[in-house]
């Protein structure tokens, strides 16, 4: 994937607001709309997408902005205030385990959705504050639960108590307990088996276990790579044994973690932290403005709406009105290009937008920068009438660009299509002549966003 | 498959429906194909695929001429059918286990390397994968060349062991090529027909990861790359296919997990995206619960 997907929405949303000197039903709505295709690629449950889409455009309509806000700034704190809401607030605290007692944490979740991993994680982040923790296995399936576990236990100085060969968790746990009761642990983490909601002989155990052992917290993993399924299988895990916690898993690929969203619209349950990678000390305090930011696509908006003023193009009125008009050419695209690439590497770019360079590889950035090298090369290979007129481009005309350019017909014909979605847009957004008057006066200025 | 493919199923049937009282214009078309994009979504088809499904749909459809009075059921039936078999049915020219036969008579080991995200489910797919050769009279041996993983080694074990199969290890933190290497070796030495290569969860962004990824690939040049995915997936299919594309090549995929109440939109965004078919699909956690996928049967089961 390309630039393109990621904050895109987000981005393009922004100039939008930018550009309008005020805001009325159609800019909401075109905001409204970004924000339900962001949050969908993030994977968060589309009806809770369609009822955040609601609140956020009853707001902007309707809500007066406090002193000293302007109304766009206002949108798009709305936008951040309703998903941080349905998070459970800003405030996070990681739990504490108490003093004098032994507690017990217990961890579930779908197969493969990072348990084992995340009870040492933990262990290890209570054990560095001075706790003294243990390891419970009670996966008495998974082939080579107990010694992944005790691997991992053995690595982080937290003793691991399981049996290889053991068949019945419950009795597994309770054993375990009462060791760990013996040598004074504070904080004691039960591994469990994978599974999930129509597995109900499994689910019918960790009820069982859940009823037996009475644990302080019941923990959920959230893989951040799940889909819309995460909303029915957490819920099926708060019927079964009411999830006191959520910890996103994997946020160190490039998923955007709706499906936790979901969770804790599943459970009531807040996000505790998430877990960044493979090794013990992969584990953050959940941070909600970061995940937020991640989630929509973008990073700290302070910077985004800087690094907006930064990138701001001085543009004639005629082309400004060309490009509102509907009339957005190569030429024009090429030349968006062009200053974007004079700004620097995108790496160093997007180093200004937390949120971007979260799951974004080196390589995806040379890749869009390579893009963006193809598409000048593949512009330049053009006739001043295909330029201004790409509708003339017809097979032979693509296949001698092709050539000329050095790419291929794939990539040509990526351009034209990239183009036509870009018409597209700026014709949805036409019509807005007020904004033409007042580019005007004031010297109108085009934000250049898109970098495709 | 059958409870499964409902949620898929319903969102099609209520978009021909919808389109069947209409005339094919393209203002009629396209609330009812914004309605099947949000449908396709609900059933975990990434995002931007079900729009590439839509447009697709709507360029099918949009200037086709119908009578007022004239059923377009059939028509718009037609179109869906077409569109989703087209992604699903990837032509590849061989299957998975003819790849493997083919091989096998020279005389030479087949190659399997098996590559996903963390946690997809790789190694219990291995042993899945390896009952069915064995079951189709094939010898097999398994390379423990996840050596990253705590407990990886022991796991490949005991799977291997469960079959009667061979696993070939080193320690933790030695080369995964070298151990992907040596299994070939073996195989070549003592006339075993498959090798099964079991590798460490990546996650498709780390750079290193996947040129170690690539190493391993590189060493012991497969004759088939399976990816392993998982269909719980969302959005993310589409960029983990890319990327495990782009670096090893991807010939078949395994979907795990489908007896999750998984909604198969995976399927369809990682055929969409790398042009490759879904082999089988993973029904459980028993070594007998992989499936063949049929795309006939998963597009009869929607398009109704
Ligand atoms: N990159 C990354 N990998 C992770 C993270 N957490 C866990 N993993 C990996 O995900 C895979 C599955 O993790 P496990 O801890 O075995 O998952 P589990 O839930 O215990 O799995 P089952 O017991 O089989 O249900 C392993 O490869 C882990 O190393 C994370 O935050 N980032
Ligand atoms: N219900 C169900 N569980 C599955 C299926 N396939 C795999 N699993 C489970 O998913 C979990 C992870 O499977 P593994 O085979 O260890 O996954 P992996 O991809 O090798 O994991 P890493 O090596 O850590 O990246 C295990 O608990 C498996 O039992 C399936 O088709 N259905
Ligand atoms: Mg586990
Ligand atoms: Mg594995």
């Amino acid at each position: 994937m390309s630039l393109e997907g990621l904050g895109k929405s987000l981005r393009s949303t922004l100039a939008k607001v930018f550009k309008a000197s005020r805001v009325d039903k159609e800019l909401v709505k075109g905001l409204v709309n970004d924000l339900v295709r962001a949050l969908l690629q993030a994977d968060v449950q589309v009806d809770l997408v369609i009822d955040l889409a609601k609140r956020v455009e009853d707001r902007a309509l309707n809500e007066k902005p406090p002193p000293g806000v302007t109304r766009r700034e206002h949108i798009v704190k709305v936008v951040y205030d309703e998903v941080v809401k349905l998070l459970g607030g800003e405030n996070v605290s990681s739990p504490v385990p108490k003093l004098g007692k032994m507690n017990v944490y217990m961890l579930v979740g779908l197969q493969g959705s990072g348990k084992t991993t995340t009870a040492c994680k933990l262990a290890s982040f209570y054990q560095r504050r001075g706790f003294r923790t243990g390891l419970i296995c009670a996966d008495v399936y998974r082939p080579g639960a107990y010694q992944q576990l005790k691997q991992l236990g053995d690595k982080a100085g937290v003793p691991v108590y399981g049996e290889p060969d053991g068949k019945d968790p419950v009795k597994i746990v309770l054993d375990g307990l009462e060791l760990f009761r013996r040598s004074k642990r504070d904080l004691v983490i039960i591994d469990t088996a994978g599974r999930h909601k129509d597995e109900e002989s499994l689910m019918k155990e960790v009820k069982e276990l859940y009823e037996v052992i009475k644990p302080d917290e019941v923990i959920l993993t959230v893989d951040a790579t799940i889909g819309q399924q995460a909303y029915s299988q957490a819920k099926a895990f708060h019927e079964a044994v009411g999830v006191g916690s959520i910890i996103v898993t994997k946020m160190d690929g490039s998923a955007r973690g709706g499906g936790a969203l979901s969770a804790v619209a599943a459970t009531g349950a807040p996000v505790k932290f998430i877990g960044v990678g493979e090794k013990l000390d992969d584990l953050e305090v959940f941070n909600p403005r970061r995940f937020v930011a991640r989630l929509l696509g973008f990073g700290d908006i302070e910077g985004l709406l800087e690094k907006f003023k930064r990138a701001e193009l001085k543009v004639s009125e005629k082309e400004a009105r060309s490009v509102l008009m509907g009339r957005f050419t190569l030429k024009d695209l090429y030349k968006q290009m062009e200053s974007l690439r004079k700004l620097g590497p995108l790496k160093s770019i997007i180093s200004h937008l937390p949120g971007f360079s979260y799951g974004l590889s080196d390589e995806l950035l040379e890749e869009a920068e390579d893009k963006m090298d193809r598409w000048k090369a593949i512009i330049e290979s053009m006739t001043e009438e295909e330029r201004v007129n790409p509708k003339v481009l017809n097979a032979s005309r693509v296949r001698r660009i092709a050539r000329g350019a050095g790419v291929s017909e794939r990539d040509v014909k990526e351009l034209i299509k990239y183009y036509e979605r870009t018409v597209k847009l700026l014709k949805a957004m036409r019509g807005r002549r007020s904004l033409l008057r007042a580019g005007r006066r004031t010297g109108f200025k085009v934000p250049k966003v898109d970098i495709g | 498959m059958g409870a499964l493919l409902e949620g898929l199923r319903k969102a099609f049937s209520s978009f021909i429906e919808k389109l069947g009282s209409k005339e094919l214009s393209s203002k009629e078309l396209q609330p009812v194909l914004e309605e099947l994009k949000l449908s396709l979504v609900r059933n975990d088809v990434a995002y931007t695929v079900a729009e590439e499904i839509c447009s697709e749909i709507a360029e099918k459809l949009s200037g086709v001429k119908v009578g007022r009075f004239e059923d377009v059921r059939p028509l718009v039936k037609k179109t869906l059918r077409q569109v989703l078999l087209e992604t699903l049915k990837t032509s590849y020219e061989k299957g998975f286990l003819e790849t493997v036969k083919a091989k096998v008579s020279k005389g030479e080991p087949a190659v399997i390397l098996f590559v996903g995200v963390n946690g997809s489910g790789k190694t219990l797919t291995i042993a899945k994968v390896g009952r069915m050769l064995l079951r189709n009279g094939f010898t097999v041996c398994i390379a423990c060349s996840d050596t990253f993983r705590a407990g990886a080694i022991e796991q490949v074990e005991i799977l291997a062991k469960r079959l009667g199969v061979r696993a070939i290890k080193q320690t933790y933190g030695s080369d995964a090529a070298a151990v992907a290497y040596d299994a070939v070796q073996y195989a070549r030495a003592h006339g075993i027909n498959v090798v099964l290569i079991d590798t460490a969860g990546r996650m498709q962004t780390r750079r290193n990861l996947m040129e170690e990824m690539r190493k391993i690939a590189r060493v012991t040049n497969p004759d088939l790359v399976v990816f392993v995915g998982d269909s719980l997936t969302g959005n993310d299919a589409v960029n983990q296919a890319e990327e495990f594309m782009k670096y090893v090549g991807i010939d078949f995929v395994i979907l795990t997990k489908m007896d999750a109440d998984a909604k198969g939109g995976a399927a369809i965004s990682i055929s969409k995206l790398i042009g490759r078919p879904v082999a089988y699909i993973g029904t459980g956690q028993d070594l007998e619960d992989l499936e063949p996928f049929d795309p006939e049967r998963f597009v009869d089961k929607i398009v109704v």
